[in-house]
């Protein structure tokens, strides 16, 4: 795990602020230290100033206040040209008059590399995104998944220490995307080249990552790798934002401890983790609909009950999704495995689920 | 292949497709008939003018005949058989006023014949075909250019119905009995023209490049809001009638003109030594720059608006500097615009007339003057429509050319 004062750092930013207009920050504050040889994704919704952050790396964008860091140095002056980052572009930016050999080569050319070093680097870097045959025809030849690989090709053939991707697999098919998710990790681990990639994807950024910085309004909200993003969320934007999430409004009532005791907009009182709470806050309490369970033989020692509803049951093969009114909420959703023991919930029964109080977590409101 | 009723498949499609066929073709009727009748017509009957050649052979029908059995080389006049026929020929053309038109025709080869049919037409007209015969003698008397062999040879000459007469002086020759030669030398001036115009388009597209690639680029990457006010500049032109435009240059170039008079004020050029800037080629080449900049830079904007901004940043990501990343992805992505407004202006300026007449002075003016001149003033139609086609054909080859060479694929309008 990298932190701030880890003496590899490889790309640091320190109190980043970026303004287009003068009048809003689109990023704020931002403070983010990479090791080498990480995979880091900039996880968030839309303007959320991911894109901005890396063109500010990239060196397309001017910093308006703050650091960024490349091995130790200052880059804020150093031009685009000069700072010796791959990049790969959401529409790929494959030249169109180019050959795919011809567009591999314009990094080695304008490092006046010598013609047989030249083809020997494009072909490597061809083979290895299993792409050889195609060096001699144009990228409007190609298919989109086979453009993705060459511009990945293009971005890794001179060999940069540092790749930046800008939602890359965002014009692909599910199926391709998932492929090439799978590829581009193992690329760049077999390389091991530091990766910032940036994707409003949360099962992207969840399945490459080594750490996931989610963005929103252009601050971190967390930098943490994904389990850890997924099982301890920090607060209710990166609760709801990573996968899916029940969420019971309330106030926090006491605080012992690993304690909260948080009272329901219903009266009913539970026992919860308190994460960046105090006593007195109104909370929404986040927990996962896997960690929810109805069957009372299941559940373990201490666990809270509530009363619930069910509203509504969804077979999706794998799993059972059933639909819950609980405590005044209606979209309380719990997963079931669809194993032979598996219970059935009919719409109308009155059951009670329950959950450890671990597992339930009071996130500021 | 057949269909569910038993015919055959292609037939019933072609049945079910022919309504659908007509619907569209009465759509585009009008616009077919237009451009048919506006466009192709002309054309065509630019084309026939060229070459068309009956007048003689319709004004003079008997003479015609008779000029057959004489040979033009042999030195000796004609005799009175021909004479008696252009007599009958004559009267019958005066009587329907034809004659005149028949001299003119025949003053384009031959200085005077116009003179001389308007001449003899008047004392013709008192001869009687019938009975005042032998008119050999009496002719002569009338004007004795009739005892000229070269009258009768021109006569000669050109009493073909399609002729390449009109081609040939285009291209500064003329058609004698003993076929195309050479016109004399200070009659020698339609070729260079041909020359100088089309020099002098290469040189006006050239600038026209030179100075609307840059405008054209800073339009293509401004905002959207600021590119479409400076748009309004750009095409502020053609909203103002091309004289004034023209007059206008006069006014900045002439000798008393505001270029020299600030430069004279700043001391740059001496009061007696005025820069010659109108009513030469340089006057021309400006003037003409000008007016058709904005053909330049319209189709290079609209290509350049398609090149995305990331091909930039995708060069300088891999090491580019500005101006590699410029010239090696930047610029062949917008050579397809400089392609169109070459095209575009190159033409353009071959065909273009009222500012060459009005700031080209003598050596300034193209082709198209000539042509002007031959179909307003001299009404030498032939000619003009002669020079017409191998201007169209000049375009056609260089069209073809550029094809060849840029590939027409490579040129975009937007
Ligand atoms: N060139 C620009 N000029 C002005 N505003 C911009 C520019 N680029 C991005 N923005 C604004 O900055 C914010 C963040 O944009 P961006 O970094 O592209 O977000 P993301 O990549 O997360 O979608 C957005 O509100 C966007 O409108
Ligand atoms: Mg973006």
């Amino acid at each position: 795990m990298a932190d701030a004062s880890n003496t590899d750092a490889f790309v640091e930013f320190e109190r980043v602020q970026k303004s287009y207009d003068g009048e809003t920050l689109v990023v704020k504050d931002l403070n983010l230290t990479m090791p080498r040889g990480e995979f880091l994704t900039m996880l968030g919704p839309s303007g959320s100033g991911k894109t901005t952050c890396l063109m500010m790396l990239a060196g397309f964008e001017t910093a308006t206040h703050g650091d960024i860091r490349l091995g130790g140095t200052s880059i804020n002056n150093i031009p685009p040209h000069k700072r010796g980052i791959g990049m790969v572009f959401q529409n790929y930016a494959l030249f169109p008059h180019m050959t795919i050999a011809e567009n591999l080569s314009f990094p080695l050319e304008v490092r006046k590399m010598g013609k047989s070093e030249r083809e020997e680097k494009i072909k490597r870097a061809l083979d290895m995104v299993e792409m050889g045959a195609f060096g001699g025809r144009r990228p409007a030849q190609l298919s989109g998944g086979q453009q993705q690989r060459i511009a990945l090709a293009r971005a890794l053939v001179f060999e940069p220490e540092l790749v930046l991707m800008d939602e890359p697999l965002g014009a692909l098919d599910k199926q391709l995307r998932e492929k090439m998710q799978f590829e581009i990790t193992s690329l760049a681990h077999n390389l091991g080249i530091t990766t910032v990639y940036v994707t409003h994807d949360q099962t992207e950024a969840m399945t490459m990552s080594d750490r996931v910085a989610v963005f929103d309004d252009g601050v971190i909200q967390q930098l943490a790798p994904p389990d850890q993003l997924y099982e301890e969320p920090e607060n209710s934007f990166v609760a709801q934002f990573i996968g899916e999430n029940n969420t019971l409004e309330g106030v926090v009532k006491e605080i012992n401890g690993e304690v909260a005791l948080v009272q329901l907009d219903d009266g009913e009182v539970i026992d919860c983790k308190p994460i960046n709470v105090g006593v007195g806050d109104r909370t929404r309490v986040s927990i996962r609909p896997e960690r929810v369970e109805f069957n009372k033989e299941r559940l373990k020692e201490g666990t809270h009950t509530v009363k619930a509803e069910v509203l509504e049951f969804i077979y999706m093969g794998d799993i059972f999704r059933t639909r819950l009114r609980v405590a005044g909420n209606d979209e309380f959703i719990i997963k079931t495995r669809n194993a032979p023991d598996q219970v059935r919930l009919e719409p109308g029964a009155q059951i009670e689920v329950g959950w450890l109080p671990e597992d339930c977590r009071a996130l500021d409101a | 292949m057949l269909a569910a009723d038993g015919t055959p498949l292609k037939k019933s499609l072609a049945r079910a497709l022919r309504l659908q066929k007509m619907r569209a073709l009465a759509l585009i009727a009008p616009l077919l008939i237009f451009v048919l009748v506006s466009f192709i017509i002309p054309i065509v009957s630019m084309l026939f003018r060229s070459v068309e050649n009956s007048i003689v052979a319709d004004t003079l029908p008997l003479t015609v005949v008779e000029l057959q059995a004489w040979d033009s080389d042999s030195g000796e006049l004609t005799g009175e058989p021909v004479f008696a026929a252009f007599v009958a020929d004559m009267v019958v053309a005066i009587e329907a006023k034809q004659h005149t038109r028949l001299g003119t025709r025949l003053n384009y080869e031959q200085t005077g014949m116009s003179s001389l049919f308007r001449k003899s037409g008047r004392k013709i007209k008192r001869m009687d075909p019938a009975t005042d015969a032998p008119f050999k003698d009496k002719l002569i008397e009338v004007d004795k250019k009739w005892g000229d062999v070269e009258t009768w040879r021109v006569i000669k000459t050109h009493s073909v119905r399609i002729t390449n007469g009109y081609f040939l002086n285009a291209v500064d020759m003329q058609r004698t009995p003993e076929g195309a030669q050479a016109q004399p030398e200070d009659k020698q001036i339609l070729i260079r023209l041909f020359g100088r115009t089309l020099i002098m388009s290469l040189i006006i597209t050239g600038s026209c490049i030179l100075l609307g690639y840059p405008v054209a680029w800073i339009l293509a990457n401004l905002p959207m809001r600021t590119a479409n006010v400076l748009m309004i500049l750009v095409l502020l032109p053609f909203w103002t009638s091309l004289l004034v435009r023209t007059s206008a240059w006069k006014v900045m170039l002439q000798q008393q003109g505001v270029i020299n008079e600030v430069l004279v004020w700043l001391g740059m050029v001496a009061d007696d030594a005025r820069l010659v800037m109108i009513n030469n080629q340089l006057g021309t080449i400006i003037a003409m720059t000008h007016i058709l900049l904005p053909f330049m830079i319209l189709p290079m904007y609209s290509v350049m608006q398609t090149i995305q901004p990331t091909y930039l940043r995708a060069a300088k990501s891999m090491g580019a500097t500005n101006w590699t990343a410029f010239w090696r992805v930047y610029f062949p992505l917008s050579v397809p615009g400089i392609g169109a407004g070459s095209i575009l202006v190159f033409i353009l300026a071959i065909g273009y007339d009222i500012t060459p007449e009005i700031v080209g002075g003598t050596k300034g003016v193209f082709i198209s003057n000539r042509i002007a001149y031959h179909i307003s003033s001299s009404l030498n139609w032939g000619l003009a429509a002669a020079l017409g086609t191998i201007l169209l054909a000049v375009v056609l080859i260089l069209y073809w050319a550029y094809d060849k060479i840029v590939g027409i694929d490579n040129v975009k309008l937007g």
